[in-house]
């Protein structure tokens, strides 16, 4: 049995144990949080861009450094981060058990991972604007999804790029043979020793993917998408105290990026609206004026703390995502809304 | 001689002082005692059963995840591509659970069978007059049985199965394919016509087709299987008195007909047993198949409890299904025990 059936029966086995948990006003995971000092975050761990471990044994990528920001926001300390790498299939049990307070793993956010007579999750804000691709080897010959009549697709199982694979191929009305992974670290040593003609996920994850590959400049992407997969951070719906601290922590990252606050000049700005009265907007930003960090339960200046420990949101894009890096990725939907992307965040007041 | 005056009927002064016995009060009478030890035990279980049922109905009513089964009736999403009864992506998750167990019904079978010949063959060869043999199955034995299966499975996948050669290239015999992707094997085609594997647009076709995920999984089940069953089946022939082996051999018997004849007959009845609990270990080591993309009852759950998020009832639907396969096969071989067993005559 896998950590997912374990984590399940876990899951299971806990609910049986422990008598009715009473509610208790503010947030349960965040008290957690604070009295054992540390976060625990899931990633996935193994997709280069996003969550990687580095060369020093840290986690590195914008989702780990997601982790570092929430606990910044936190605990004020954004490396008091347990990371806990978990595979797309065991993800949500992980959370729904309790096993990790946020998943910081390109979760597509769907209707039925959100309702309460679904999955019963959380989602934040879209984190990453994404959209289902198929990687595909260059020398193969296949151009278009048609070619891959009655050809072997690597997929992980347990995913929304799954489910899509059968939709897009039913529509088209292609036979296909679907081969199930548990998990990436299966599927894409697979597809490189050439048991798939094809692969199917992200188009960021393979492009990740690909950067680790022997020769990355084999593989290319198919012009098609088969899927719009708007990622987003997930946390329990039970708590919504706790969702609403990590749902601003984003809307941090895209205000700092919008109001040109950086990891470098985030606290001389704060240093200058403290002293500046007419900055209206900036000092309730900052935590200078208003109490919007108490309401959430969190430091009056965490938006302060989140960018110094890990930038805004465009400093995150480039420095793990970004044209000088491995992968290589437009900014493209990501964008601010200002700049005709997506990312916008409601006003901070 | 005066007849024997017959035995006088009434009843001799001794029985009569024979009283009943004052009755012993309830707790220390040797019937009731242990009736109520067994039903304060019973009653403890049972609340606590209780207790702990309640809790987890509790928890989950108060987390809004209350057992439900109507998500067995929605169209699954996701497609299956190997499997034996028809299945695609519009049929309800029930169906594609169902396509999964007998996924893994499909593997476990041929595995009991591989792995019993491969066992009893070892297991008899650890007897050879061959010392090469003898010791081959030695080391056999030790090196499989010592290595995690898991590892020896993502081996047989990666390692062997997935350097194979592909498309043209394949090993091709008169009416077998070993590609890649799988064995393919002529048969009986459409419109019941002989067709033999062929390569249509990059990709073999052939009326019989076993997956290289399926091949690998079932390697090494019956490698690793086999391993535990030849130890077992080793000690079963051990146990037969050595006399059985020389009055054989005065009657002229040869070595394998001796084994054949005389000790293997003898040794079923400790082996069985034995062969109960490598069977059934078996059958629950088949769920590893998720870590070679083999489609199995566990890798059809997996996905279900992700997309349905009904961790708790698919975990109870996964419970249900092992338990049975496995209570099935231990019936199985309780009734093969009880055949072989010595009959009084």
């Amino acid at each position: 049995m896998t950590r997912a059936g374990l984590l399940a029966l876990a899951a299971l086995f806990g609910l049986m144990g422990c008598a009715a948990g009473n509610e208790s006003p503010g947030s349960p995971t965040m008290a957690k949080i604070r009295e054992r000092g540390r976060l625990v975050c899931a990633v996935d761990g193994a997709v280069p861009g996003f969550s990687t471990v580095g060369p020093g044994g840290a986690f590195v990528g914008i989702d780990a450094d997601f982790c570092r920001a929430v606990a910044a926001a936190v605990l004020g300390d954004a490396t008091n981060v347990e990371f806990r790498p978990v595979t797309a299939g065991e993800r949500f049990v992980a959370l729904s058990s309790g096993e990790v307070d946020l998943l910081s793993i390109s979760s597509t956010h769907t209707l039925s991972r959100d309702a309460p007579g679904g999955n019963t999750l959380s989602f934040g804000p879209v984190f990453f604007y994404d959209g289902q691709g198929v990687m595909v080897p260059r020398a193969s010959g296949i151009r278009r999804l048609r070619d891959l009549d009655g050809k072997p697709i690597c997929v992980e199982s347990g995913t929304n790029t799954e489910l899509n694979l059968a939709d897009r191929m039913r529509e088209l009305g292609v036979a296909y043979q679907p081969l199930r992974f548990q998990s990436g670290e299966q599927a894409y040593p697979a597809y490189e020793q050439g048991r798939c003609a094809a692969i199917t996920s992200d188009s960021s994850l393979l492009a990740a993917k690909r950067s680790g590959f022997k020769d990355p400049a084999a593989h290319g992407l198919l012009p098609e998408l088969l899927s719009k997969e708007p990622s987003a951070k997930v946390t329990v719906q039970a708590d919504p105290a706790w969702a609403d601290a990590v749902r601003w922590v984003t809307h941090t990252l895209v205000q700092a990026e919008e109001s040109g606050l950086t990891q470098a000049n985030v606290e001389a700005r704060a240093a200058a609206a403290r002293r500046d009265a007419s900055q209206a907007e900036e000092r309730r930003f900052l935590g200078v004026e208003g109490d919007f960090g108490r309401q959430l339960g969190l430091p009056a200046d965490f938006t302060v703390r989140v960018v110094k420990a890990v930038g805004n949101y465009g400093e995150l894009f480039e420095r793990h995502l970004g044209r000088a890096t491995p992968l290589g990725l437009e900014r493209g939907l990501n964008r601010l809304w200002t700049r005709g992307g997506l990312h916008i965040a409601p006003p901070f007041r | 001689m005066a007849p024997v005056p017959p035995a006088d009927p009434s009843p001799s002064p001794l029985s009569a002082a024979k009283l009943p016995a004052p009755k012993p009060p309830w707790w220390r009478d040797r019937r009731v005692v242990p009736w109520v030890v067994q039903a304060v035990v019973g009653l403890l279980v049972l609340l606590l059963i209780a207790f702990l049922l309640g809790n987890l109905i509790r928890n989950l009513t108060a987390a809004g995840l209350l057992l439900s089964w109507r998500w067995l009736q929605q169209p699954a999403g996701f497609d299956i591509s190997e499997s034996v009864i028809p299945f695609n992506a519009q049929l309800p998750y029930w169906r594609a659970l169902a396509a999964g167990l007998v996924n893994t019904i499909r593997a476990v079978l041929v595995g009991l069978v591989g792995a019993t010949l491969l066992g009893t063959l070892v297991g008899m060869a650890s007897f050879s007059h061959n010392g090469l043999l003898r010791r081959l199955a030695r080391v056999y034995v030790e090196v499989v049985r010592n290595i995690p299966l898991l590892l020896q499975l993502v081996f047989w996948y990666f390692v062997v199965f997935l350097t194979l050669p592909n498309g043209l290239a394949a090993i091709q015999l008169p009416g077998v394919v070993l590609a890649k992707s799988g064995l393919y094997v002529a048969g009986l085609g459409e419109g019941l016509r002989w067709m033999g594997p062929t390569l249509v647009n990059g990709v073999w076709q052939a009326p019989l087709r076993l997956s290289v995920e399926f091949g690998a999984l079932l390697t090494g089940l019956i490698v690793y299987s086999g391993a535990f069953i030849a130890e077992v089946v080793r000690g079963g022939i051990a146990a037969v008195p050595k006399g059985q082996w020389e009055a054989a051999s005065s009657l002229g018997l040869s070595w394998f007909a001796t084994l054949r004849r005389i000790v293997l007959p003898q040794s079923l009845r400790v082996i069985v047993p034995g062969l109960n609990t490598q069977y059934i270990s078996l059958a629950k080591n088949s769920s590893l198949a998720v870590a070679v993309g083999y489609t199995d009852l566990y890798s059809v759950a997996e996905t279900t409890l992700n997309q349905t998020g009904r961790a708790v009832e698919v975990i109870l639907v996964l419970l249900a299904a092992y338990l049975t396969l496995d209570l099935l096969i231990s019936a199985l071989m309780n009734g093969l025990n009880h055949l072989v067993q010595i009959r009084e005559r």
